[in-house]
């Protein structure tokens, strides 16, 4: 398979500087851009690429560009576009390699996607412990603005863009992207209530778009080789290539760059080498923390967003992790609850309170104090912290989700804890 | 003296030249003085190693915003520290594939170690104990931070190479 977000990529390869980047087809995409190429014409190109946000949600880029009103149908000022680089999704962890090895190539992909939506400004919010990505992408910037390439009059086009690195304080709620704009304006990163959508009014009022960084890295070449070789990428119904991971007890934990639809069994069994000698699969969350786990049984599916979504769950991050049959559910899911509960902005109560109560009720199962009617207990948060609409964000239904599929498909664990009045796991 | 000289000349004892030129820096492309909070913050805990009641005072001053709102922020984020911490913070993963790699018998390790639980300073000021979202190195869990440094695959024997063990009197 032709490799394309990770070309750059090697083992023990030093990081791309602006030379290498330009002397292995690197500013191509931004040539053609600033050559020949009106923002409309790149807005056709993205939208018919199909390419859909690698950040979890999944949503169709050219479409969340196209809200974005022109200057006719706004009040003049600055637009905005922003890089969701704050990776901190439990498990995920494939822009920090996108970051520290080839920096340009995010850079590239944020002045095409700027120029797309007439930004004048950028921000790459980055999260603060990210150190060694964040000097690579400064000294990228740098480069950057000495070439040309950033700052006025981007390779004699006319088309002016500023780019700041901006590092995070923290906090997982910034990854929602209205959090992230409060945090940008050093604010509490409380998420803001939708709408308006920051298409429309984001970041100091202003039209703003936010993308994750590997969405952004697939822009430079979607403009340079044009939508149709995108779209011939996928081997499912999905289109282009992923960073798909895995974690947890297989050979060779890892990330890989494969084509979209690419079978789960493949994933785990040929990139990650399988289940480590005396483990077995007991099951994984397909994309990150907050989706809903899947079983051995779903082996077989493509990792495209439909299907997983058509299997109960959601393709996320794409970086999976794995539950074997030595590592107890409840304990798993209780590390997650743990997390989100700790995580919670505070802002709505289904959230603020209902994430440590669920936490408890775990807490009190795993460490064999669980009453029989627990269970319901945890069926109706399920039911009333996961309906979406009942909270200001998506963090706690998200919390939710491999709570409500573990009852589901490990539901003789919860019972046998119970039952037995301890942890059969320890 | 005006009012804006002297509010400026308060700040100026608590703040340094350098930190409020750093802050200007910022402000340079925020349209709100505010907007700037949490990089003052950070310009101050970067020199200082955290922010003190003073220096949240001589920020919020300069910013134009309250002490109240300032602390607001400053509380919010996990990655600002309202109290002193060691020479180096050590975030310690205890999310989920870290937790699945056994990351809990690590931490009481490192607790047993130094002598410290989350939120505690080593008697001698080298080390701070934090917990930390995950920290994106799931493919090399366990890991954790100390300092600037990302430290993979932990196990007891890295442990102890890192910071001694309490057995043999060598915990920092």
């Amino acid at each position: 398979m032709e490799k394309v977000l990770t070309r750059n990529i090697g083992l023990a390869q030093k990081p791309t500087d602006l030379k290498a980047y330009e002397a292995n087809g690197g500013y191509q995409g931004l040539r053609k851009a600033m050559a020949g190429m009106s923002p409309k014409d790149c807005q056709d190109v993205i939208s018919d690429s199909n390419l859909r946000g690698r950040g979890g949600a999944g949503f169709p880029t050219g479409m969340k560009w196209s809200f974005v009103p022109s200057d006719d149908k706004c009040t003049p000022g600055h637009k905005y576009l922003v890089c969701n680089a704050d990776e901190m999704e439990p498990g995920t962890f494939k822009d920090r390699l996108l970051m520290e090895c080839d920096p340009h190539q995010l850079i590239e992909g944020m002045i095409l996607a700027a120029y797309t939506i007439g930004a004048d400004i950028s921000y790459i919010f980055i999260r603060g412990e990210y150190l060694v990505a964040i000097q690579r992408l400064r000294d990228a910037v740098d480069e950057c603005y000495a070439a040309g390439l950033l700052g006025e009059n981007i390779l004699g086009s006319g088309y002016k863009l500023d780019m700041y690195v901006h590092p995070s304080a923290g906090r997982y709620i910034c990854g929602e992207e209205t959090a992230l704009i409060n945090a940008l304006e050093g604010k509490r990163a409380n998420p803001r209530a939708k709408p308006p959508f920051p298409q429309v009014s984001g970041l100091w009022g202003r039209p703003t778009i936010v993308n994750n960084v590997e969405t952004l890295c697939n822009i430079p070449h979607i403009i340079d080789r044009g939508a149709d070789w995108f779209n011939g990428l996928g081997v499912g119904e999905d289109a282009g290539t992923k960073l798909f991971g895995v974690s947890g007890r297989v050979k060779n934990p890892g990330c890989w760059e494969l084509p979209m639809g690419t079978p789960i069994r493949e994933i785990i069994e040929e990139h990650a080498g399988g289940m480590q000698d005396g483990y077995q699969l007991k099951g994984f969350l397909p994309g990150g923390g907050s989706t809903d786990f899947l079983t051995a049984d779903h082996l077989d599916l493509a990792m495209d967003y439909n299907v997983i979504g058509a299997a109960g769950s959601r393709m996320g991050t794409g970086t999976m992790i794995i539950l074997d049959d030595r590592t107890c559910p409840v304990g798993m899911v209780l590390n997650l609850i743990r997390f989100f509960a700790h995580e919670s902005c505070g802002f709505c109560t289904p959230c603020r309170d209902g994430l440590p109560w669920s936490r408890q009720v775990l807490q009190d199962i795993e460490e064999g104090r669980g009453e029989p009617e627990d269970l319901e207990t945890l069926a109706y948060q399920v039911k009333y912290i996961g309906a979406i609409g009942n909270t200001h964000c998506a963090l706690a239904p998200g919390a939710m989700e491999p709570l409500q599929s573990a009852l589901k498909y490990f539901y003789d664990d919860f019972k046998q804890h119970i039952s037995s009045g301890r942890c059969p796991y320890h | 003296m005006s009012k804006k000289e002297m509010i400026q000349s308060d700040i100026g004892s608590v703040l340094s030249a350098q930190e409020i030129a750093e802050i200007d820096a910022e402000l340079a492309h925020i349209p709100y003085k505010s907007g700037a909070a949490i990089d003052a913050l950070k310009i101050v805990q970067a020199k200082r190693g955290w922010v003190s009641d003073e220096c949240l005072q001589g920020i919020a001053k300069y910013l134009e915003m309250s002490a109240e709102e300032l602390e607001g922020v400053a509380t919010f984020y996990n990655l600002i520290y309202r109290r002193p911490v060691g020479e180096k913070v050590i975030l310690f993963c205890d999310s989920v594939s870290c937790w699945i790699g056994g990351c809990d018998d690590i931490k009481s390790k490192i607790s047993n170690v130094l002598g410290v639980d989350y939120g505690e300073t080593t008697a001698d000021s080298s080390y701070t104990l934090l917990p930390v979202p995950c920290l994106g190195a799931c493919d090399r869990a366990p890991v954790m931070m100390v300092g600037d440094d990302l430290v993979t695959h932990l196990d007891d024997k890295k442990i102890t190479e890192l910071f001694g063990s309490a057995a043999n009197g060598s915990a920092k």
